[in-house]
């Protein structure tokens, strides 16, 4: 298959290796990867901050870019919550039918990486190795927007060597939201010790998930509490071998 | 903490504070949501259609919504034909005024009240208070916060904030009972001896209302205790204030909410007491009935076809009991009677978005979306609460002052959204923020960020920006 790459500002800039990793699972299972260098950001954190305004030209140049896609895969949940869920609304609000005709021919070909590997390659063992013990925190915009379910622990399940912990209250949100955690820092705070707490206590020694936003967050905290324990995006222990 | 109408409260992000770093407040709440949060989830579990029943109960309320002009006509034909009378009011300065002239037509200078958000909203309490009439609270909790001057902090459960011997403690107090111990079953007794006095000599009840049926114009009120049974059908006159919203169109539709509603709200399959009454009846209960019917900015919210779904809520509470924010924050620092995730869109489009309280209230949120996911009648309250907060933006772009446009959220926004609308400015802005880093990084880490983003690292490390961006790897290996 001809899948193209959104690796979204954020991975691009900050978390490179999910982006590696990202291809190089793909490539092992026998797809070409394109990726296309025009690419910037989604849009969803001006649209979620209230600038939805300065989301509409964002959303114009991802449908721009992408349209012609056979397939447009994206390592990160939010992201791909962002276009699912919210971008016929933008094109709503610029008042654009046929930006909102080619918004909506386009959202079906675009996948989040691990729905993409079980639902639309139907692969749960992609051939990975990592023998650690890891704990899966599912992200609250993978769960309750793109609904991956289990999808994600399903390919934890048949990584070799691979121990999984499960996390106590998972479905908490870890307190991260974008701009929330700067607005209402201490909220957020408060939010992300109770779910470093529940990781720690879990003794695993890496902390997964499909967004590298919540993970940049909950990492940050578990470096400052001297836990040990890291933090991993889900394609980078895919991409690990023995 | 009791609250002057005049002022305008602070921000959520100003008072969160001072309720997170309350850690007795934390514990009550946190002890007191999770487990409701765990029954709902059982009793929920229980139902093979609860989907289809969500689904039917947002499209009766979607209906309702887009004929409400044509329901509210009905619903005041059948409660006068049934022997109620009917007041419109505009506002609550309007409701408050239309019950205290029937409170004082009947010559009396006492009342007794069913908890009623509605109620709590006009500050009807005050309102009656000052034109001399006393107004009581017969819900076990809502006394609790009448006798303690305290504000409510929950929908449902409005002393969730408090414990059973802060509640001894007043009780011994304000009841005078003082060798009452912390046993609810103790506490409960001393406060049904000091209602049973006034159901019985009560001239006047005031009630607010879960439905009206527009149909036969029949209210309705659930609850637990059987006090609002009492309010309802003791004294001789009874007063309901309903939001236009709260109206059903038929009979029949209590199927589906009578299902929906106890389940979400107190985890109950059915609730304890449901009280049914159509106008009046000779010789049994209220011999007159009057049915204050209020608007108080609900038109505005059904102005707007994003926030008109806001109207569907049957005030069940679940999101709150769920909001991993109202969890550890309260009720309190949402300034409003109503709070957690209803109250973070509803108060801002009742109230308006033009002071620092209301519009900080969509910001109240990580957009995690379990409100959405357990709302009986499928609010989508994130996508509210986003498009609320376009709205509060756009305030600000048109009408802010140099301070808003100042602000480093809004020159990072701006910054920003034209970085991303160019691939050579975007790879520059790349650049420039890895160079730009290096006087923070210490030891391989971010530890200690200036100003705005100090909130950051104030409980969290922020991992520096690599120096191979993913496209630089990509453009090195093609
Ligand atoms: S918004 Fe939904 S969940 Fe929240 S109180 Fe209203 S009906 Fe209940």
């Amino acid at each position: 298959m001809k899948i193209s790459l959104f690796i979204t500002c954020f991975n691009d800039t900050w978390f490179p290796g999910t982006g590696k990793a990202t291809v190089e699972v793909l490539e092992r299972l026998g797809h070409t990867i394109s990726f296309p260098l025009e690419q910037t950001c989604c849009g969803q954190m001006h649209y979620n901050t209230g600038y939805q305004v300065e989301a509409i030209p964002l959303v114009r140049r991802f449908v721009e870019l992408f349209e012609d896609a056979e397939t447009v895969v994206v390592p990160s949940a939010s992201c791909v919550g962002m276009i699912h869920e919210y971008y016929p609304k933008v094109a709503k609000q610029a008042d654009d039918q046929q930006l909102l005709r080619r918004v909506e021919s386009l959202i079906p070909r675009v996948h989040e990486f691990s729905l993409f590997l079980t639902n639309v390659l139907e692969v749960e063992d992609v051939g990975a190795g990592y023998p650690h013990k890891v704990t899966y925190h599912p992200t609250c915009h993978s769960l309750r927007i793109l609904h991956v379910g289990d999808a994600p622990l399903r390919l934890l399940r048949n990584v070799a060597e691979l121990e999984l912990l499960e996390l106590p209250g998972a479905m908490e949100c870890c307190g991260f939201g974008g701009t929330f955690a700067i607005k209402n820092a201490e909220t957020s705070a408060a939010m992300l010790e109770d779910k470093v707490n529940r990781i720690t206590e879990t003794g695993a020694d890496t902390c997964v998930a499909a967004d590298n936003s919540c993970l940049m967050h909950i990492g940050g905290a578990l470096n400052r509490k001297n836990t040990g324990i890291r933090t991993m995006h889900l394609a980078e222990v895919l991409a690990s071998q023995k | 903490m009791k609250k002057n109408t005049t002022e305008i409260p602070p921000a959520f992000e100003e008072s969160a504070g001072k309720y997170l770093n309350n850690p007795q407040l934390r514990r009550n709440i946190g002890h007191a949501t999770r487990t409701i949060r765990g029954k709902r989830q059982v009793v929920a579990d229980e139902l093979d259609d609860w989907q289809q029943l969500r689904e039917a109960g947002r499209q009766i309320k979607q209906k309702v919504m887009a004929n409400l002009d044509h329901y509210l006509l009905q619903l005041e034909k059948s409660v006068e034909e049934a022997g109620g009378k009917v007041h419109w009011a505009a506002d609550g300065e309007d409701a408050n005024r239309i019950i205290t002239g029937l409170i004082k037509e009947k010559g009396v200078n006492e009342a007794i009240k069913v908890k009623s958000i509605t109620t709590d909203e006009i500050r009807l309490n005050k309102a009656l208070n000052d034109a001399g009439i006393t107004a009581l609270e017969t819900d076990l909790a809502e006394l609790i916060i009448q006798l303690a001057g305290d504000e409510p902090s929950h929908i449902l459960v409005p002393a969730i904030h408090k414990n059973r011997t802060e509640i001894m403690e007043l009780f011994r107090d304000k009841l005078g009972n003082k060798d009452l111990t912390d046993d609810p079953e103790q506490l409960a007794e001393a406060a049904r001896l000091f209602l049973r006095k006034k159901f019985l000599s009560a001239k006047v009840g005031i009630s607010g209302g879960n439905f009206a049926v527009a149909e036969t114009g029949t209210i309705v009120v659930v609850e637990s205790e059987g006090n609002g049974r009492m309010c309802t059908t003791l004294p001789d006159t009874l007063i309901s204030v309903l939001g236009i919203e709260k109206i059903i169109p038929t009979w029949r539709d209590f199927e589906v909410f009578m299902q929906l509603l106890p389940r979400s709200s107190t985890a109950e399959r059915m609730n304890p007491y449901n009280t049914f009454w159509t106008g009046v009846s000779e010789g049994d209960g209220p011999q007159e009935f009057h049915l204050v019917l209020l608007d108080n900015g609900r038109t505005k919210v059904l102005a707007d076809p994003e926030g008109r779904q806001t109207l569907h809520c049957i005030r069940c509470s679940a999101c709150l009991n769920v909001c991993p924010v109202y969890e550890r924050t309260g009720g309190h620092a949402y300034h409003s009677v109503y709070p957690g995730p209803i109250g973070a869109i509803l108060t801002p489009q009742l109230r308006g978005l033009y002071d620092k309280s209301a519009a900080s209230l969509p910001y109240a949120s990580s957009l995690c979306g379990a409100c959405y996911e357990v709302c009986p009648v499928k609010i989508n309250i994130p996508e509210v609460l986003v498009h609320l907060r376009g709205k509060v933006v756009d305030h600000k772009k048109k009408n802010g002052g140099i301070r808003d446009k100042l602000h480093p959220e809004h020159i990072a926004m701006k910054l920003m959204a034209r970085t991303f609308r160019s691939r050579s400015r975007y790879e520059r802005a790349q650049k420039m923020a890895r160079i730009g880093q290096k006087i923070f990084v210490r030891d391989g880490m971010i530890s200690k960020l200036p100003g705005h983003l100090s909130g950051w690292t104030s409980v969290r490390d922020l991992k520096p920006i690599p120096k191979q961006s993913f496209r630089d790897w990509w453009r090195a290996r093609s």
